[in-house]
């Protein structure tokens, strides 16, 4: 039983750390029905932005709990402004265009983005600092459940209640809901179309350095190349949970990581993968629009 | 007129940035064209450098010198990023540019790639660093050679130490699925058991680069193992010793020589402290070592990096081969190889018919106080 609470909460953790990075996916899907392959690369800037302000911040001895939220809001509005200056540059001029142009846009966008942190800073492994301490209260359950775990746990419940309630009962996300649905009607009602998309590419970004922040302290190294691999299970895990979908973001995140856990754990770590994929088009056989998605219906 | 300028300002732009890749100026005339192949960027960058350099001071000491039979060296430098698909572009280039020797590859992956192309074009090709077994054993490749002791070897020296020196009983052999973690785990599991005095609990392979290595090391818990043996490079060794800190396990953690190397020391930071680790035997004794790792703090003002003596011992191998064969002959150069001996900072060596290095091999080392020390 032990070991079953264990490999649960560490899938759960894995979880979180794949939803916060998979909100932003099903964000900006949600909004114009893009897959945006450079949120893996916001979430690894994020983490390098943190990393650097980190380092300045505790050479001039800042108290841990001023570095993390200095270091957090550095990279949230650095990720910001590239999510903004992405959409602007690589998505905004091919709205119009076919589908499949502001997707390739977005594959050149993430391999544009890894080698340019890898040529701007360095093709090494970095240290990253253990930003979040150990709690003392956590000590009689550190083997099972670890200080980042919490924090990763807490924060990515939070992010998805903020979200939620934003979108639901704010006026940007009232507009957000209205872009999604039809976005000539949205122009014709007079809401700024291209603010909202815009909004929506620097709320999520800002996520996806907060993510990089939590996530990097709990793995303790990074990386040019961290935000593909984790990109490409984040966005694995939106579609499980129905792209376009915020708790399903987080739903089939949730699931993966505990799928991967528990796949690990009574089978085999060679088998991690096969077990989450062959779930992923289980789930989509039966559900096509993933777990919590809506089914497309076609405009007419 | 706006647009123009921008237009010239682009074009000379791009012509400048073909202008810098273009290589040095080659000296025409009769050289002996030595090639240099392996990592030079991406991730596993700091183990191919290291190689390159070490070719550079070698050949400038021989040139210093006249070079050899009268004929100066010319260095073919190539990156192959440690991939198997970039290799054998990596070597077909090599061989089309008229390469005599190459000190490389550096993967062993990419290194089993570009074999088959160098073979064909009869070319000796000696690596300071890969470490497949099979490279040599299988019979393949007679024209491979190797300054590197195989992973066979480096798994006996990890089992010998984890049996005899630890007195480990219950074993955890996790690896990283790949051509060299995988193919050192399996000779450790297969040691282990052929001991007869200590039993493999758990033999599995981890992701390379996934998030999150909880579920894992709790399993290795959960068999109640004492020692891990892990095979593969330092970012997974690292996450998984980090790991098992958090989940506040003690266990003994035993790597190789992908894992021996300060960069680990660096990320793993004081959780690094008391892993073991297999690497080259220490050669700080031997007066050539102790002269080819002055030159490199003389050119570079720092201390080499990994497999730097390895790729000088290969590079002076190769053309004190070149300089008793006469000639740059792949037969002539393989004899000289095997009869020869030559002082290297790995030792006074020769190759045996296979193209294993005599008298080279692993000694086990140890993170302590944020260094590696050797363990006697």
């Amino acid at each position: 039983m032990d070991y079953f609470i264990e490999l649960f909460f560490g899938g759960l953790t894995r979880g979180s750390i794949y939803a916060l990075i998979a909100l932003g996916y099903t964000m900006v899907y949600g909004i114009i029905g893009l897959i945006n392959f450079a949120h893996g690369e916001i979430y690894m800037i994020g983490a390098f932005t943190s990393f650097i302000v980190a380092t300045v911040l505790s050479i001039y001895g800042f108290p841990v709990l001023a570095i993390v939220v200095i270091a957090g809001l550095a990279a949230a509005v650095w990720s910001a402004s590239y999510g903004f200056t992405i959409e602007k540059l690589a998505y905004r001029p091919l709205r119009k265009a076919p589908r499949l142009a502001p997707l390739i846009s977005a594959i050149g966008m993430s391999i544009f983005l890894q080698n340019y942190v890898l040529l701007a800073q360095t093709s090494d492994f970095l240290p990253f600092p253990a930003l979040i301490p150990e709690f003392a209260f956590m000590e009689p359950v550190a083997h099972i459940v670890g200080s980042s775990d919490l924090v990763i746990l807490v924060t990515t419940a939070l992010v998805m209640i903020g979200l939620t309630f934003l979108i639901k009962f704010t006026k940007i996300g009232k507009a957000m809901r209205a872009t999604a649905q039809d976005k000539t009607m949205a122009v014709l009602v007079g809401i700024n179309v291209d603010r909202v998309i815009s909004a929506t590419f620097i709320i999520g970004s800002a996520l996806a350095a907060i993510g990089g922040l939590l996530i990097a302290s709990h793995i303790g190294q990074i990386n040019f190349y961290i935000g593909f691999i984790a990109g490409i299970k984040a966005f694995t895990a939106a579609v499980l949970g129905g792209i376009g979908s915020i708790p399903g973001a987080v739903l089939g995140s949730l699931v993966l990581g505990l799928t991967e856990s528990f796949a690990t754990g009574y089978v085999s770590s060679d088998y991690e993968d096969v077990f989450a994929f062959s779930l992923l088009v289980l789930i989509l056989i039966f559900k096509p629009s993933g777990l919590l998605g809506k089914a497309e219906t076609k405009k007419v | 007129m706006k647009s123009a300028l921008k237009k010239k300002l682009f074009v000379t732009a791009v012509a400048l940035s073909f202008a810098l890749t273009v290589p040095v100026a080659t000296i025409a005339g009769d050289t002996i064209k030595f090639g240099v192949a392996g990592a030079q960027s991406g991730d596993l960058a700091s183990y191919g450098i290291p190689t390159v350099k070490a070719a550079e001071l070698v050949v400038a000491a021989y040139n210093a010198k006249g070079g050899i039979n009268g004929k100066k060296i010319e260095l073919l430098i190539e990156d192959d990023v440690c991939k198997p698909e970039v290799a054998t572009n990596t070597a077909t280039k090599l061989v089309t540019d008229g390469v005599d020797v190459v000190l490389g590859h550096i993967c062993s992956g990419a290194t089993k790639a570009a074999l088959p192309i160098y073979k064909e074009a009869g070319v000796v090709v000696m690596s300071p660093s890969a470490t497949n077994p099979g490279l040599t054993q299988s019979g393949d490749y007679p024209n491979f050679f190797r300054t590197i002791a195989s992973d066979d070897a480096q798994a006996k020296t990890e089992v010998d130490f984890a049996i005899n020196v630890i007195g480990a009983k219950k074993i955890a052999v996790i690896h990283d699925k790949g051509d060299y973690g995988k193919g050192l785990a399996e000779f450790a599991k297969t040691f282990v058991e052929q001991s007869g005095k200590a039993e493999v609990v758990l033999f599995e392979g981890v992701t390379p680069g996934a998030v999150d290595y909880t579920a894992i090391v709790q399993k290795i818990k959960r068999k109640g193992a004492d020692t891990v043996i892990f095979g593969g490079y330092h970012p997974e060794a690292s996450k998984i010793v980090s790991m098992m800190k958090k989940k506040r396990m003690n266990l003994n953690f035993i790597s190789d020589d992908g894992v021996k190397d300060d960069t680990f020391i660096k990320v793993a930071g004081k959780n690094a402290e008391g892993v073991y680790a297999s690497g080259p035997q220490d050669n700080s004794t031997n007066p050539v070592s102790i002269a080819a790792i002055a030159a490199h703090k003389e050119a570079y003002n720092e201390d080499p990096g990994a497999f730097y003596e390895n790729a000088y011992s290969a590079a002076l191998a190769l053309l004190n081969a070149i300089e008793k064969a006469g000639s740059t002959d792949m037969a002539a150069i393989v004899k000289a190889l095997q009869n020869e001996k030559v002082e290297t900072p790995v030792g006074n060596i020769n190759f045996d018919a296979k193209g294993d290095a005599v008298g080279v091999g692993f000694a086990m080392y140890q993170v302590r106080d944020g260094k590696y020390v050797e363990v006697k």
